[in-house]
C-alpha cells in the first residue's frame, strides 16, 4: 500500500530538478550585482580580500536569505490553503503580510531605529512585533469572514484587512518623514538588507515552522474530506487550526520582518507543486518551500538584473509574476465553471 | 452512574440514546428520541426527507451539539470518551462523498488515524486493515488514483472503505448507497450485513431505498414529528410504521421471503 514506484520516481525527479535550479540560482546570485559578470566571475575564480567580502558577506547571504524567505512564504501559503480549504489563500491575500509590516513599522516608530543593520536583539524584537501584527491581522480576517472560510468571503476580508493595515502603516510613516525613505523600500519588499545574522534567524524560524507543519500534515489531509469527517477520525480541529495558523503567522512575520512585503510567492509555489505532482499534504508542505525558495531567488535575480546596475524592489517583481498568475488562475476557474 | 439500558433482544447494546433533543435555531428536529443499537445487528433508519435521519446520525456520532438527553457508547457517556478512543470505536460516513486530491489509498489510510495519532508510523496492522477494507468494498484497483478523478459511485466505495478501515465497533453511515447503481447498492447492503453478522459490528445507516432498508435486521422509523417506531422489520410492517411516517399508504409485499416496497401505480388508467 506504499505509493507506487512511478509516483515515487516522479517525486525524485521533481526534487532533483528543483535542487538543480536552486543551485544554479544561487550561483547566479553570486554573479549578478553592481559589478559586471566578468568581474564577478574573476572574483570567484581568483578571490581577493575585498572581493570575498562582496561575494561571501553581501551576495551569498542575500541569495541564501532570499531562498529562506521564499521557502517560508511557500510553506505559509501551502498551510493556509489547506487550513482554509481555499486554493487562493496565502499570506499576502489574507492580510497577514500587511499585519506583520505594520508590526515592524510600529516597533521602529516607537524605538526610533531604522531598518537594516540592526543588532541581533533588535532584529528579534522586530520579528516579535511582526508576529504580533500577523496574528492580529489573521484574527480580524477570520472574524470578518465569519468563519465561512472556503469561499471568496475570506479573500475579500483578507484584502480589506490588508488595505486597512497598510493605510495605518502609511499614516504612521507620514508623521515621521525621516522614516519614510527607508521604509518605502522595505514596504515594497527588498532583499537588499539581508545579512548572515538575518539569514540565520530566517533559517531557525524555517526549521521551527516546517518540522511541526510536516508532523501535523495528515490533519490537513483529513480536512480535505470535510470538517465532520475529520472530527469523526479523531482529530481536534481547534488544535490543528491554531497550530497551523500559528505557523503561518510565524513564517509570514519572519519573512516580512526581514525583507518587507513580498506578495504572491505563497500563492504561486503550492500551485506549481500541485500542477506538477500528485501530492498529499506531507509532500506539499515539503515541496512548496523548495519551490518558493527557488521562486524568490529567481525574482531576486530578476530584480537585480533588469535595470542593472540599479535594482528593483523584489516585491515589485513577485507582484508582477504573482499577479499575472492569479489572473491566469481566475481566468481558468471562470472558464471551467 | 449510567443506568444501563437493557435490550429486548439478547445482543448487547453498543450505542444508545435517551430523550435526545437536537435542533437548529428555534426548531427541534428531534425531540425526546430514545434508541438502542445492538451489537451484531444492522439497523436502518428510514423516513421522509427532513425527518432528521442525518441529524440523528450526526448527534449519535458526537458531531452535532445536543440540546438535551444523553448518548451512551458501550455503556459510557459519549462525551466522556477521549477523542481518539471514541474515534476508534465509532466510524462515521458523511452523506456526500467528498472529492479530494488525495489518492484512494491515502483516503482509506486516514481511517487509521485514531489508531496511531500524529506521530505514529503506519504499521503492519494498519496496512492489513487498509487492504482488507479496500478489498471488501472493491476499491482496491483504484488505490493509486486521485479520488477527484473517480466517479460518484467509486468515490462512495472509497469512503466506505475508509470507514471500514477504522475497524470500529459501531458504524454510523449516512446514506451509504447514494450514487451507487442498484447491483452495487446490494453489494453494500451485503457488506453491512456481513459486518454486523460476521464481525459483530453494530451498524446504523440511513437508507433511502425502502426495499433495501427492509433487508436490514431492524428499523428506526422517523416521521415529521420524531420517532415513529423502533424495532424489527416484522414489527415495523405489522404496526405499519412506514405509512405513519410517510403520511401516505406504503405498500410492502413479501416475495420469496423478501419484503419489497410496491409503488402505487395501480391508480393509473389503463
Amino acid at each position: 500500500m506504499r505509493p507506487p514506484g512511478a509516483a515515487r520516481a516522479r517525486i525524485a525527479w521533481w526534487l532533483t530538478i528543483c535542487v538543480a535550479i536552486t543551485v544554479a540560482l544561487t550561483l547566479g546570485g553570486l554573479l549578478v550585482g553592481t559589478t559586471s559578470m566578468h568581474t564577478s566571475l574573476r572574483w570567484i575564480l581568483a578571490p581577493g580580500a575585498q572581493s570575498s567580502i562582496v561575494l561571501w558577506d553581501i551576495r551569498l547571504p542575500r541569495t541564501v536569505g532570499a531562498w529562506f524567505v521564499g521557502a517560508l512564504l511557500g510553506l505559509a501559503g501551502a498551510i493556509a490553503q489547506g487550513v482554509f480549504r481555499n486554493p487562493l489563500a496565502e499570506p499576502y491575500l489574507l492580510g497577514t503580510a500587511s499585519g506583520a509590516a505594520l508590526g515592524v513599522t510600529v516597533a521602529l516608530y516607537a524605538s526610533g531605529a531604522s531598518v537594516g543593520a540592526l543588532a541581533w536583539a533588535a532584529q528579534l524584537g522586530l520579528a516579535g512585533a511582526a508576529v504580533v501584527g500577523a496574528c492580529v491581522a489573521i484574527v480580524i480576517t477570520v472574524a470578518l469572514a465569519r468563519g465561512v472560510l472556503q469561499t471568496s468571503n475570506l479573500l475579500l476580508s483578507g484584502i480589506v484587512v490588508g488595505f486597512l493595515l497598510s493605510a495605518v502603516t502609511s499614516l504612521l510613516l507620514l508623521t515621521k518623514p525621516q522614516m519614510w525613505r527607508t521604509m518605502q523600500v522595505f514596504l515594497l519588499g527588498s532583499t537588499g538588507y539581508l545579512s548572515w545574522s538575518s539569514t540565520s534567524i530566517l533559517a531557525a524560524v524555517f526549521l521551527v515552522c516546517i518540522v511541526p507543519a510536516v508532523l501535523l500534515s495528515r490533519g490537513l489531509d483529513a480536512l480535505t474530506l470535510g470538517e465532520d469527517t475529520a472530527r469523526s477520525l479523531g482529530l481536534s480541529l481547534p488544535v490543528l487550526r491554531l497550530a497551523m495558523l500559528g505557523i503561518v503567522c510565524l513564517a509570514t512575520a519572519a519573512a516580512v520582518g526581514e525583507v518587507g512585503i513580498v506578495g504572491f510567492v505563497g500563492l504561486v509555489a503550492p500551485h506549481l507543486v500541485r500542477e506538477t505532482l500528485t501530492v498529499n499534504h506531507r509532500h506539499l508542505l515539503i515541496a512548496s518551500p523548495l519551490c518558493g525558495g527557488a521562486l524568490l531567488q529567481a525574482a531576486d535575480l530578476v530584480s537585480r538584473w533588469i535595470i542593472h546596475p540599479a535594482e528593483l524592489p523584489v516585491g515589485a517583481v513577485t507582484a508582477c509574476i504573482g499577479g499575472a498568475y492569479l489572473a491566469l488562475l481566475l481566468w481558468r476557474r471562470t472558464r471551467d465553471a | 452512574m449510567p443506568e444501563l439500558v437493557t435490550s429486548p433482544s439478547e445482543n448487547p447494546v453498543a450505542l444508545a440514546c435517551r430523550e435526545l433533543v437536537v435542533g437548529y435555531g428555534a426548531h427541534n428536529v428531534l425531540d425526546g428520541v430514545s434508541l438502542e443499537i445492538q451489537t451484531g445487528c444492522w439497523t436502518a433508519i428510514v423516513g421522509p426527507n427532513g425527518s432528521g435521519k442525518s441529524t440523528l446520525l450526526r448527534a449519535l456520532a458526537g458531531l452535532q451539539a445536543i440540546r438535551g438527553g444523553t448518548v451512551w457508547l458501550q455503556g459510557r457517556r459519549l462525551g466522556a470518551w477521549p477523542r481518539r478512543e471514541r474515534a476508534r470505536r465509532l466510524g462515521w460516513l458523511a452523506q456526500s462523498a467528498t472529492a479530494t486530491d488525495l489518492t484512494a489509498a491515502e483516503v482509506v489510510a486516514l481511517g487509521r488515524f485514531a489508531h496511531g495519532g500524529w506521530l505514529a508510523h503506519r504499521d503492519v496492522d494498519d496496512d492489513a486493515a487498509i487492504e482488507r477494507a479496500m478489498r471488501a468494498t472493491g476499491s482496491l484497483r483504484w488505490a493509486a488514483r486521485r479520488v477527484s478523478t473517480l466517479s460518484g459511485g467509486e468515490r462512495q466505495r472509497v469512503h466506505l472503505a475508509r470507514v471500514l478501515a477504522v475497524e470500529a465497533a459501531v458504524l454510523l453511515l449516512d446514506e451509504p448507497t447514494t450514487h451507487l447503481d442498484p447491483p452495487h447498492q446490494e453489494d453494500v447492503a451485503r457488506l453491512l450485513r456481513l459486518q454486523a453478522h460476521g464481525c459483530g459490528v453494530a451498524v446504523l445507516s440511513a437508507i433511502h431505498d425502502l426495499s433495501l432498508a427492509l433487508t436490514a435486521d431492524r428499523l428506526v422509523v422517523l416521521g415529521e414529528h420524531g420517532l415513529v417506531g423502533h424495532g424489527s422489520v416484522r414489527e415495523a410492517l405489522r404496526e405499519d410504521w412506514l405509512s405513519l411516517a410517510f403520511r401516505t399508504r406504503v405498500d410492502v409485499v413479501e416475495h420469496d421471503g423478501v419484503h419489497l416496497w410496491r409503488p402505487a401505480v395501480a391508480a393509473l388508467p389503463p
